[in-house]
């Protein structure tokens, strides 16, 4: 810890030393965010220039983040995760755990026609059930964050399977998918959920105490310690948050494919992760922001649609997704050194 | 064994510097080592002892002097070629791999292996033969050194240095983790290895030890070495305790305003112990009064101070604050009942180096200025503001990242930190490590101005000057016991060291 605390010093020395104002702006948080929209907008330019009207036509572009949105909810509770310290390799499992619990025949009949809620309150609270589990076993029991949570990727995927007998339940709440799968204003819910979720993200990591502690707390764990913060329960909650937002992106697969199945979320926190590091934070911990974990899974999804429009097979797109986050890392070490935010 | 004029030294260095982004850690050290001999290297916590350690073992480069090896100017560019001149060095932090077998840590980094493959037989026979060396033929070469004791596991260390071909083996306070009997047989494999004529360089700071083994000497203060080659058997131990702490810059300590004769107590640490670290530490200290803790690294000291925090957690005794008596292991607690520490590692254990000054100064109060959970980042701007000018915080722009900052104004952070609401009792370990004489002269005033201000303080420092000169009273710790408490103006820093080296040494 206090060499990578002395290397980073290091780097804000170097920075400070030659800074210019410009440098300034490209190294700060601005910087940062500014390359991934411009790496987005060349990415539309190319899907533009490529695959043509098909590629600009508005309903395409809302399908893009209509995509984006599931694991776009699930990489914000993962920021939080990963800016604290932590990792969270369980979020798909739970996701597909939470999507057989709220869509098992027996909660749908419970739910009836009108009461589609209690579906919604099933998959929030068998998230945040399985996201404390997570922290309580990470912050108490002392295990380390990578094998706590692979334990519960693995362990959630069988339970739902156990749960559901491999079976898929169809949705027949009507309630329910009018709501999730109707729109306003022209948008859909699930642009909307996405869009709520990272507004409330931001807001909570940048302009509350529990943003703050975050931060610090991945920052410097043990400064955060004996500044009097309270480093064990914080980290529960810390994956607590997360697990709430796999149950909000079970509540969302839900209305997106009309079924509840153990399958679903299969290998998508690997997609979180790619996105919330090409976003800009750090896998250590103490810096990184929502904006870029937004761009950075617009990104990802926005490269799916370019290659799919250009009939391109998932072959090539994951050879690409690879390349792609090698890169972004590697300029993150280069031009990320400023202060945070 | 020594002749001082030995025509060709097998090492000389002279005038050797060097500085760690800013902190001038060796400012000219000279020394040369013969053939066969035992070169002491003396001096206190920070002197720079295990900087020219890792200097001569290549872990280190200089930035100025000169290293002749046989007379000749070289370069140890990293820690394979010294191993390569014959360098071999045991680090104080023991360097085994604990999952390996004792023949595997042996021959780590330099296996016996025949195109890849390993010959795990000769390794045990010439582990066996080295351990045989070493007095220690009842080691077997297949135990896992996990299972080891700590002075096993040293031998272990020696073993290794020994199965190169050296010609200087440098070790580095190898009686630390010794018992007696253990040091004895230690001195024996040590007076085996010069008589091959191999030299030996050795840290430590019992005096006792290098009287017996010894027979030059270099006294480090300061990262200079303020007495080289000595004759160890001409000089007598009020010289070296001199030459240690002789003051190369005169620290001015401000005069303290006298207690006031009802000076409530606010902090009472009864009986307090941590199982292994220290037990039985019982005193009290009154607002308005300095109390120091003296005593070498590893005395408990920092312990102390940590578990009174509640950062660790003790297992006998209590500490109240104020007349309330805190939850074992709680720093919410403690700081709830007003207790401040500024840690003795201020980058790894104090700061958030990435993070704009304010929100470090405000690091343990911000949630206090949020409404609802909602941070309230303009009053944190002006109450880090308010701290910055009491504490003349260069730059005094709150925005910039604390990495930015010189030792001095990052300590001036955590000071702050705990003035922002009335900290009743602060903790300062180590205040002004690594900090310039102008920021200390600094952080001696505002430790005097919160004495005025009735702020209870306990201070642990190495540099027992400080102790003495700051505080009202000085607790002098050894081993995990307090070996006095007497009024600071009553006692002198050879009496604390004189003290200090009885208690280890019993």
């Amino acid at each position: 810890m206090s060499d990578q605390n002395s290397a980073k010093v290091l780097q804000a020395e170097a920075k400070d030393r030659s800074s210019s104002p410009l440098a300034r702006i490209f190294s700060g948080s601005v910087g940062r965010n500014l390359g991934l929209v411009i790496a987005l907008l060349l990415l539309c330019i190319v899907g533009a220039v490529t695959a043509g009207d098909r590629f600009t036509d508005v309903n395409n572009l809302l399908t893009i983040v209509r995509q984006a949105s599931i694991v776009g909810v699930i990489s914000i509770g993962l920021t939080f995760v990963i800016i604290g310290g932590g990792i969270d390799l369980s979020v798909g499992s739970v996701m597909g755990l939470a999507s057989v619990a709220a869509s098992f025949a027996v909660v749908q009949d419970l739910a009836d026609q009108s009461n589609y809620i209690v579906m919604v309150l099933i998959a929030l609270g068998v998230g945040i059930a399985a996201g404390f589990v997570n922290g309580i076993v990470i912050a108490y029991g002392n295990v380390v964050a990578f094998m706590a949570t692979l334990a519960m990727l693995v362990g959630a995927r069988g339970l739902a399977e156990l749960v559901s007998n491999r079976r898929t339940f169809v949705v027949d709440q009507d309630g329910f998918r009018a709501f999730f799968r109707g729109a306003f204003l022209g948008i859909d819910a699930l642009i909307w959920l996405f869009l709520i979720v990272a507004v409330l993200g931001w807001i909570v990591l940048n302009r509350t105490t529990f943003g703050r502690r975050t931060v610090a707390i991945g920052g410097n764990r043990e400064a955060a310690r004996l500044a009097g913060i309270d480093v064990k329960r914080h980290t529960t909650y810390l994956y607590a948050l997360s697990g709430l937002t796999a149950g909000i992106a079970a509540v969302m697969i839900l209305a997106r494919t009309t079924s509840g199945t153990s399958t679903h979320g299969v290998l998508l926190e690997l997609d979180a992760i790619a996105a919330v590091v090409v976003g800009g934070t750090l896998l250590i911990g103490g810096r990184g922001t929502i904006t870029g974990t937004v761009l950075g899974v617009l990104i990802f999804n926005t490269l799916t649609n370019v290659f799919t429009q250009n009939n391109l097979n998932s072959s090539v797109q994951n050879v690409t997704k690879g390349v792609i986050i090698v890169v972004a890392v590697l300029l993150q070490q280069r031009f990320a050194r400023g202060p945070s935010r | 064994m020594v002749s001082g004029d030995h025509p060709i030294p097998l090492l000389r260095a002279s005038g050797i510097t060097k500085s760690f982004s800013g902190v001038q850690a060796l400012r000219g050290v000279d020394l040369e080592i013969v053939p066969g001999e035992v070169h002491c290297v003396l001096g206190q916590n920070g002197a720079g002892k295990s900087t020219l350690i890792k200097v001569l073992a290549g872990a280190h480069q200089p930035d100025g002097g000169e290293l002749l090896w046989n007379g000749e100017p070289m370069t140890i560019s990293d820690p394979v070629a010294a191993l390569k001149l014959g360098i071999a060095t045991m680090y104080q932090e023991l360097d085994v791999v604990d999952g390996l077998t004792i023949a595997e840590n042996i021959f780590l980094g330099h296996e016996l292996a025949n195109a890849g493959m390993l010959r795990a037989g000769e390794a045990n026979r010439r582990a066996r033969e080295l351990l045989q060396r070493l007095g220690h033929s009842d080691l077997s070469p297949n135990r896992e050194v996990g299972s080891l004791s700590a002075a096993n596991k040293q031998i272990v260390s020696m073993a290794r240095a020994l199965s190169h071909d050296v010609k200087l083996l440098i070790m580095d306070e190898p009686s630390a983790v010794l018992d007696s009997e253990e040091v004895t047989k230690l001195f024996r494999v040590v007076e085996d290895l010069t008589a091959g004529g191999i030299a030996i360089v050795y840290i430590s700071h019992r005096l006792e030890e290098i009287r017996r083994i010894g027979d030059r000497i270099t006294v480090l203060k300061d990262g200079r070495s303020t007495a080289s080659n000595l004759p160890v058997a001409d000089t007598p131990t009020p010289d070296l305790i001199r030459l240690m702490t002789g003051r190369t810059v005169e620290n001015v300590f401000p005069p303290a305003a006298p207690i006031a004769p009802d000076a409530p107590e606010l902090l009472r640490v009864d009986g307090l112990g941590t199982r292994g670290l220290f037990e039985g530490v019982s005193f009290s200290v009154r607002a308005g009064e300095v109390v120091g803790l003296a005593g070498l690294v590893g005395s408990g000291r920092s312990e102390i101070l940590e578990t009174i925090y509640g950062a660790r957690r003790s297992t006998s005794g209590s500490v109240t604050v104020d007349g309330r008596m805190l939850r074992r292991g709680s720093v919410r607690d403690a700081v709830r009942a007003g207790i401040g520490l500024s840690p003795e590692e201020r980058k790894s254990q104090g700061l958030l180096l990435g993070e704009p000054i304010y929100r470090n100064v405000t690091l343990s109060t911000f949630s206090r200025f949020a409404r609802s959970g909602f941070l309230d980042e303009r009053k944190e701007r002006s109450v880090a503001r308010e701290q910055i000018e009491a504490l003349d915080l260069r730059p005094a722009d709150p925005d910039r990242p604390a990495s930015t900052l010189s030792g001095g104004n990052q300590q001036k952070i955590l000071l702050g930190r705990w003035l922002v609401h009335g900290t009743k009792v602060l903790l300062l370990d180590e205040p002004t490590r690594g900090v310039d004489v102008g920021a200390r002269a600094e952080i001696y005033a505002l430790i005097r101005r919160l004495q005025e201000q009735g702020t209870a303080i306990l201070l642990v420092s190495s540099e027992i000057e400080e102790v003495l000169g700051l505080a009202d009273r000085v607790l002098v710790v050894a081993e995990g016991r307090v070996l006095a408490i007497t009024d600071a103006k009553d006692i002198d820093e050879h009496a604390v060291l004189d003290l200090v080296m009885k208690g280890t040494a019993a």
